[in-house]
């Protein structure tokens, strides 16, 4: 913990719209920067198609990261999700080989996520294990099921109609993802922004102990926010397999960090407490813009990641030095 | 403090940009990504080196040599997403997963791209033709060919395998098996096997060199068992009499080759094998050749190949390393 204070309950620090307002202007203007830096740099940038083609290399994860931004907003984390996503494809293709349907798998892809999710919850909220640690478990274990069903095979023959997840248009250049994504945001934005159960996240995240004392029942809030983080990695796992067509053990792999990204990029606190839905949804396009960009001037992934890195720690870092530096102008 | 981030953020781009160049702009020249399992690997950068080769050669060509940071399908998939988005003209891949990357190539198809695949192929359906490194054949021939050509009054060889069920190794067994009435006076006397393991391998070479006291030459198809047999037969005092050889790579195999214990060995050559390939990508975008059962496509100075009924063709005998090469190899895989 820094030694800032917690008396606002939606931020760490100052007046609370306005700060809400200056990060989320901040990283849309980085968006917007990356946007038409990325028009000037490649003449494929601006081309509907490719802009669609684009928002793949977000959406799974960005699903993913609504969920996880309650989580971290509320004080927990889950870093099992990218295990998830391998378990939950490993029963799909295990049921596709028994000739399960479509609506089946779907079926199958939502109810294993969601599983994952209570058992998480349950070792987080009944046993009072830290959710890192019991995560950083269940993300070998997860993922171990699926090297011990496949090994080194993979699973093939999803039905035809099942691709329409990964791989359908809704309409023109609107995937189906992408839609699913905007959706999503929609709902996850109501959901921590205008109802009770919002309120209670963060006050869970500002301190659990008067949350409990004020009637939350955290760990029930707990157990409802780690069940739909195991329910979106179901769903990312849904599109992932349908885009894909097929199931490796290895699908997914070192996913939870790049979500994890995602998360604190969009201005989610990491010590719990405070962050916002729209800050998410602007830092999955900042970082499907960068490397989209730069994969279009083909770039090696190396430096990619050294500019998601650089651009992570530059956003992190400047409002504070900002703060700093205006606390002590103030002093003088 | 906000025009800092965009300053930073647009120095950023512009940094990475200018480490490239600016070579994806040319529109004029046919571009051909040549896209790898993952960037960084010794094997593929020579590959690369053989494609630029060919681009070379063939002029008016550009290489792009690109791959995802870590071996995965779904980075493969984000750089095959934006080669569509670049409209190369072809697309050479050597895949992380043979499944997963097939829907995004067939949409890269249907725009218009030529798709093959090398090295590790990807399934049928998700590429226009497949180009194999060696075949079953051309292995098996040239493992009893290594230890033919020194041995000019025949004699006694044995083989020394991985396990007894390595569908490749038993492949190329039989294949050598087969080829042996083309070599008069080489015996083949045993097959043993080695498992793979170091230990079990250089015991079994052991054993070899006991039970067949006029051994000239012991023939190891896999990486692991020529060197535990090189190892071995040094350690003996053998060097000179018994003669090691198979397929090896040529980091491993430098010091046996330099002690003399291996006069030579074999394993595909990845210069050539991106040469080829660059080859035959821009003889199918091109228009010069098509991608069908039987059809022959040219490959410069590699002669040319021919596709059999799953469009996937084999380039060459497995490349021979010995005194001669193995210094320009030995720090390239």
């Amino acid at each position: 913990m820094s030694d800032t204070t917690r008396a606002i309950p939606d931020r760490l620090r100052s007046p609370l719209d306005q700060r809400i307002k200056s990060w989320e202007t901040l990283l849309l203007a980085v968006a917007i920067a990356i946007f038409i830096t990325n028009s000037f740099m490649s003449p494929f940038f601006l081309n509907a198609w490719n802009l669609s083609d684009m928002t793949f290399n977000f959406t799974e994860k960005a699903m993913i990261a609504f969920a996880m931004a309650l989580l971290i907003i509320s004080g927990e984390i889950d870093l099992s999700v990218a295990s998830i996503i391998a378990l939950a494809s490993t029963a799909m293709g295990a049921a596709v080989q028994i000739g399960v349907g479509t609506p089946g798998l779907v079926l199958i892809g939502l109810t294993v996520g969601l599983l994952c999710g209570a058992f998480n919850g349950f070792l987080v909220t009944r046993m009072g294990l830290p959710s890192i640690v019991v995560t950083i478990g269940t993300m070998s274990l997860f993922r171990g099921i699926s090297y011990i069903v496949l090994g080194d095979q993979a699973f093939r023959g999803y039905p035809p109609d099942f691709a329409f997840f990964g791989q359908g248009y809704v309409f023109w250049v609107i995937s189906f993802e992408l839609a699913l994504f905007a959706v999503l945001a929609v709902i996850y934005y109501v959901v921590l922004h205008r109802t009770n159960f919002g309120r209670a996240v963060y006050a869970i995240g500002n301190n659990p102990v008067a949350a409990e004392f004020s009637g939350i029942r955290v760990a029930r809030v707990k157990f409802i926010l780690f069940l739909l983080t195991g329910l979106m990695s179901g769903i990312a796992a849904i599109c992932l397999t349908s885009r894909l067509g097929s199931t490796r053990p290895s699908i997914a792999f070192g996913w939870e960090l790049e979500i994890v990204t995602m998360v604190v990029l969009g201005g989610v606190s990491i010590l719990g407490g405070s962050g916002s839905i729209p800050g998410v949804v602007i830092a999955a396009f900042v970082m499907g813009l960068v490397t989209f960009g730069l994969g279009l001037l083909n770039v090696p992934g190396i430096v990619m990641s050294i500019v998601i890195g650089a651009l992570l720690i530059g956003v992190i870092a400047l409002p504070r030095l900002w703060e700093r530096w205006r606390l002590q102008a103030a002093k003088r | 403090m906000k025009r800092r981030t965009i300053t930073s953020v647009a120095a950023g781009l512009g940094l990475a940009a200018s480490l490239m160049g600016t070579s994806a702009m040319a529109q004029d020249d046919m571009r051909i990504a040549l896209l790898v399992k993952a960037l960084g690997i010794g094997f593929f950068e020579a590959a690369a080196e053989g494609a630029e080769e060919a681009a070379t050669e063939l002029g008016n060509v550009e290489i792009i040599y690109t791959g995802p940071t870590s071996t995965t399908a779904e980075g493969q998939i984000e750089v095959i997403n934006s080669l569509i988005a670049q409209g190369v003209d072809a697309i050479a891949i050597s895949a992380n997963d043979p499944d997963a990357v097939v829907p995004a190539l067939q949409r890269a198809m249907q725009r218009g791209i030529t798709v093959i695949s090398w090295d590790s192929g990807v399934a049928e359906e998700g590429r226009m033709m497949n180009l194999d490194p060696s075949s079953t054949e051309l292995i098996g021939n040239t493992i009893i060919r290594l230890a033919a050509d020194h041995m000019p009054d025949g004699g006694q060889v044995a083989i020394l395998s991985a396990t007894a069920t390595s569908t490749n190794q038993n492949a190329w067994i039989a294949a050598a098996e087969a080829a042996l009435p083309d070599f008069p006076g080489i015996e083949l006397v045993a097959t043993v096997y080695g498992d793979d393991l170091s230990d079990k391998s250089y015991r079994e070479a052991q054993g070899l060199m006991s039970s067949y006291p006029d051994l000239q030459a012991i023939i190891a198809p896999t990486t692991v068992g020529i060197l535990a047999a090189c190892q071995a037969v040094s350690d003996a005092g053998r060097i000179g009499e018994i003669n090691v050889t198979g397929l090896g790579l040529p980091s491993e195999m430098a010091g046996c080759v330099e002690s003399g214990a291996t006069q030579s060995f074999a394993i595909w050559n990845p210069i050539d094998l991106g040469y080829t390939a660059t080859m035959i990508a821009h003889a199918l975008a091109s228009g010069a050749a098509t991608a069908e059962p039987g059809a022959e496509i040219p490959t410069g100075r590699m002669g040319s190949v021919t596709l059999d009924d799953t469009n996937s063709a084999a380039m060459s005998d497995p490349f021979t390393y010995d005194a001669s090469n193995i210094d320009q190899f030995k720090d390239i895989f």
